[in-house]
């Protein structure tokens, strides 16, 4: 058999929030107590599922127009771009980015959420694309609204996307929130400060991009994602039949 | 040393199946749904259902996790261009990944899939056929990786390098999906415990 494929790199959890943040309070219950044990990498977390432009539909990154009915979305027309890149540098072409977010009133289109601003008719609030050669994704969207959310009572989420990514290997899977530079809500969050370290929450932060942005149309964000890299294997052991 | 850092993680939070599971938030938007169904018709291997529930370190069942599977097809490939094992056939009919929200209702997440066969450790040696499996809710900061392993495999269980590497011999148990024979044929139930009691491995992978 030839060499199995790269390893990734082992995860640097200091960047990641740890799973109990009290002050997030829903983590208290949902925190595994023991220590996660760590195996090496085998087939089963370096190959991962391989996506075909054909699942995805032509307006499947185009909020604006993606679920509009009888119109269009109320709220602030943006892009929002970026590169997927691994820790390596390199860009992840064919990676899946989802996305999903409130309506320009902070309201989520979901059975579950009773906010009181209203649906948006026109507004589905989510999208999906495939990353290009170059590892690039492109969206165009309303910019979501904040909203507050039941944790402390007066707790209230900045404005911010969730994005999925599923890159080339399983142990790549990665689901995090893009925030908008200048937010103040950024600061008072606790799902924000789950994350221990400033400069990984800084980097959550997109930034006014204005050489994407479109005349007379469409301000522009922009959000570059890191997922893991691949681990360099010069001299390993792979004795057939074990070691 | 390598240039970038991995972006930090984020809670899915609660409305997480508007972007990965919209129809269950209430709405149809696109053409194409990634579901919980991994096989066609024409795919090779024995049918299987994975289904079971997530407990909180309460006891309660979560009604709003997402959990997401990843395997390898009857002969024991994975259907990725980096797996190596070019004696094994690729099955064109089976991609081995799927997506599935807990009921709102009843807190099931189910799988419709095949059973797996025997692929290469990272030892080189053959593990025990499993499925990798990772879940996400509100409340979880970092996605939870565990794996799924089958009652029916108890040799090959006994040797497989992942579960042997478990210290605690009683922790190994909470990997193992039970199977059960139904009117719906054969269901593997995989509960996993976030949290307390018999809590269930997870692994940094």
């Amino acid at each position: 058999m030839p060499l199995p494929p790269d390893q990734f790199l082992q995860r640097d959890l200091s960047v990641h929030p740890p799973a109990f943040t009290p002050g997030y309070k829903t983590s208290v219950l949902r925190s595994p107590k023991h220590a996660l044990i760590s195996i090496p990498h085998s087939l089963s977390e370096i190959t991962g599922p391989v996506f075909r432009s054909d699942e995805l539909g032509r307006l499947d990154n185009d909020l604006i127009m993606n679920f509009a009915k009888t119109g269009l979305p109320i709220g602030e027309r943006v892009i929002v771009h970026g590169h997927v890149l691994n820790e390596n540098g390199r860009p992840v072409p064919n990676a899946l980015v989802e996305i999903w977010q409130a309506n320009a009133g902070g309201r989520y289109r979901h059975k579950n959420d009773q906010y009181i601003a209203p649906i948006d008719p026109n507004f589905g609030g989510c999208g999906r694309v495939l990353t290009d050669a170059e590892g690039h994704y492109t969206f165009r969207t309303i910019k979501p609204g904040p909203y507050p959310w039941r944790n402390q009572i007066n707790d209230w989420r900045p404005a911010h996307i969730h994005y999925s990514i599923s890159g080339v290997g399983f142990a790549q899977r990665l689901i995090t929130q893009m925030y908008f530079e200048g937010d103040p809500l950024i600061a008072r969050c606790p799902i924000v400060r789950t994350i221990p370290d400033d400069a990984a929450i800084r980097r959550l932060i997109a930034a006014l991009d204005p050489q994407t942005f479109v005349p007379l149309d469409s301000l522009s964000y922009r959000f570059d994602i890191v997922v893991r890299g691949a681990r360099a294997t010069w001299f390993e052991n792979h004795t057939p039949g074990g070691r | 040393m390598q240039p970038l850092t991995e972006t930090s993680s984020q809670t899915a939070g609660p409305y997480v199946h508007i972007g990965l599971a919209p129809w269950q938030a209430g709405f149809e938007i696109f053409d194409k749904n990634f579901t919980n169904v991994l096989v066609a018709p024409e795919t090779a291997g024995d049918r299987i259902r994975i289904e079971g529930y997530v407990f909180d370190g309460s006891g309660t069942l979560l009604r709003d996790a997402l959990v997401e599977i990843w395997q390898a097809n009857a002969a024991g490939r994975y259907a990725h261009p980096a797996d190596p094992q070019h004696h094994k056939p690729i099955d064109p009919s089976f991609r081995g990944w799927g997506r599935a929200a807990a009921d709102f209702e009843t807190g099931l997440y189910t799988f419709e899939t095949i059973k797996p066969g025997i692929v290469t450790g990272a030892d080189g040696r053959d593990a025990a056929p499993h499925i990798t499996m990772w879940i996400v809710a509100r409340g979880i900061n970092v996605g939870l990786n565990t794996r799924v392993y089958f009652s029916d495999e108890v040799e090959r269980n006994a040797a497989d390098p992942v579960l042997t590497g478990i210290e605690l011999h009683a922790r190994r148990q909470t990997l193992i999906a039970e199977r059960q024979t139904t009117e719906r044929g054969v269901v593997y139930r995989f509960d996993v415990r976030l949290q307390g009691e018999d809590e269930t491995v997870f692994f940094d992978v």
